[in-house]
C-alpha cells in the first residue's frame, strides 16, 4: 500500500465530515464532533469510509474516545502505517 | 433484483422468471444465509452483477425445528437462532453501509406472529422471531435520519409447504376463516420497500387474517 499523508487523511475526513452538514471551512483540526453536530451515526459512516479508502478498520470503541477532527485524523494515520 | 435460495432452486429460477416477465431484471442467488461469509458473497454478487448498490433486502429465509422446550435440542435452538436471526442481523449489518451512503434504502424482516404471541413447540422459532423484531425496531431508530427504514411484516397462517395443511379447529380460531397466500403477505413487503412507505419505519405489519388483534 502506498504512504498515505497526514493530509491526504485530513482532506478526505474533512470532505466526509463535510457530507454530514457542516461547512468545510468550519471543519478544523481542533473542532470537536460536539460543535460540528456530528453525531454517532456520522462517525460509523467515518469508520466505514476510512475503512474503504485506507484499509483501516475502526471499531465503535475506537471512535467512541475521539472529540476533535484532528484525534480522528491521528488515528487514522497512525492505523495506517 | 437477486432471489436467494439454499435448497428450492426450481422455486427461486421460476421467481426470476417471473420478474423477467414482468419487465424486471433479477438473477439467482444460491447461499445458506446462516454462513458467516453468506451477506459479502450475495452483495458482492449483486452490486457487481448491477453495477451499484443494493437499495432493498428482504430476510425471508427462515427454518423451523419444533419441540417443546422441555425437549428442545441445543442443536434445534442454535440453527433457528442461526437462520432466522443472526443471518438476518448480518446481512442487515452489510446491507446499511451502502444504504447509508445513499440516503435512502428499504429493509423488510419477515417475521411471524409466533413472534407475538404463544405457539407452543417454537421456543425456538418464535424467539427468533421476537428478536427479529426487537433488530427491526432498533435499527430502524437508528439509521432513520439517513432516509433508511426497517420494517417487519409477521405473517399468520399462510399457504405454503413449510406451514403443511390446517386443521378445522385451526381455521375456526382465525376471524377470516382462512389460510393466507403468499402473494398476500407479498404484496405488504412491496409497499414496504416502495417509495410510498418512505415514512414507515420500525413498524410490525401483521398479515395474519385478524389471529393475533
Amino acid at each position: 500500500m502506498a504512504t498515505i499523508t497526514a493530509e491526504q487523511v485530513e482532506g478526505r475526513v474533512v470532505e466526509t465530515l463535510a457530507s454530514f452538514g457542516p461547512d468545510a471551512d468550519q471543519i478544523t483540526r481542533d473542532s470537536t464532533f460536539e460543535e460540528l453536530d456530528i453525531d454517532s451515526l456520522d462517525l460509523v459512516e467515518l469508520a466505514q469510509v476510512v475503512e474503504d479508502d485506507y484499509g483501516v478498520v475502526l471499531k465503535g470503541e475506537d471512535m467512541k474516545e475521539l472529540k476533535t477532527v484532528g484525534d480522528a485524523i491521528d488515528l487514522i494515520v497512525s492505523r495506517a502505517e | 433484483m437477486g432471489v436467494n435460495y439454499r435448497t428450492d432452486r426450481d422455486g427461486a429460477e421460476s421467481v426470476v422468471s417471473e420478474i423477467e416477465r414482468d419487465g424486471g431484471e433479477a438473477i439467482v442467488l444460491a447461499a445458506d444465509v446462516a454462513d458467516r461469509d453468506a451477506p459479502d458473497t450475495l452483495f458482492g454478487a449483486l452490486e457487481s452483477h448491477f453495477d451499484g448498490p443494493v437499495l432493498a433486502l428482504v430476510n425471508n429465509a427462515g427454518i423451523s425445528r419444533d419441540d417443546l422446550t422441555p425437549s428442545l435440542g441445543d442443536e434445534e435452538w442454535d440453527a433457528v437462532l442461526q437462520t432466522d436471526l443472526t443471518a438476518a442481523f448480518r446481512l442487515t449489518r452489510r446491507a446499511l453501509r451502502p444504504m447509508l451512503r445513499a440516503r435512502t434504502g428499504r429493509i423488510v424482516n419477515i417475521s411471524s406472529i409466533a413472534g407475538l404471541r404463544a405457539n407452543p413447540g417454537q421456543a425456538n422459532y418464535a424467539a427468533a422471531k421476537a428478536g427479529l423484531i426487537a433488530l427491526t425496531k432498533t435499527s430502524a431508530v437508528e439509521v432513520a435520519r439517513r432516509g433508511v427504514t426497517v420494517n417487519a411484516v409477521a405473517p399468520g397462517l399462510i399457504e405454503t409447504e413449510f406451514i403443511g395443511g390446517a386443521s378445522k379447529e385451526l381455521l375456526d380460531a382465525i376471524p377470516a376463516r382462512r389460510i393466507g397466500t403468499p402473494a398476500e403477505v407479498a404484496a405488504c413487503v412491496r409497499f414496504l420497500t416502495s417509495d410510498e412507505a418512505s415514512y414507515v419505519t420500525g413498524a410490525v405489519l401483521t398479515v395474519d387474517g385478524g389471529l393475533a388483534a
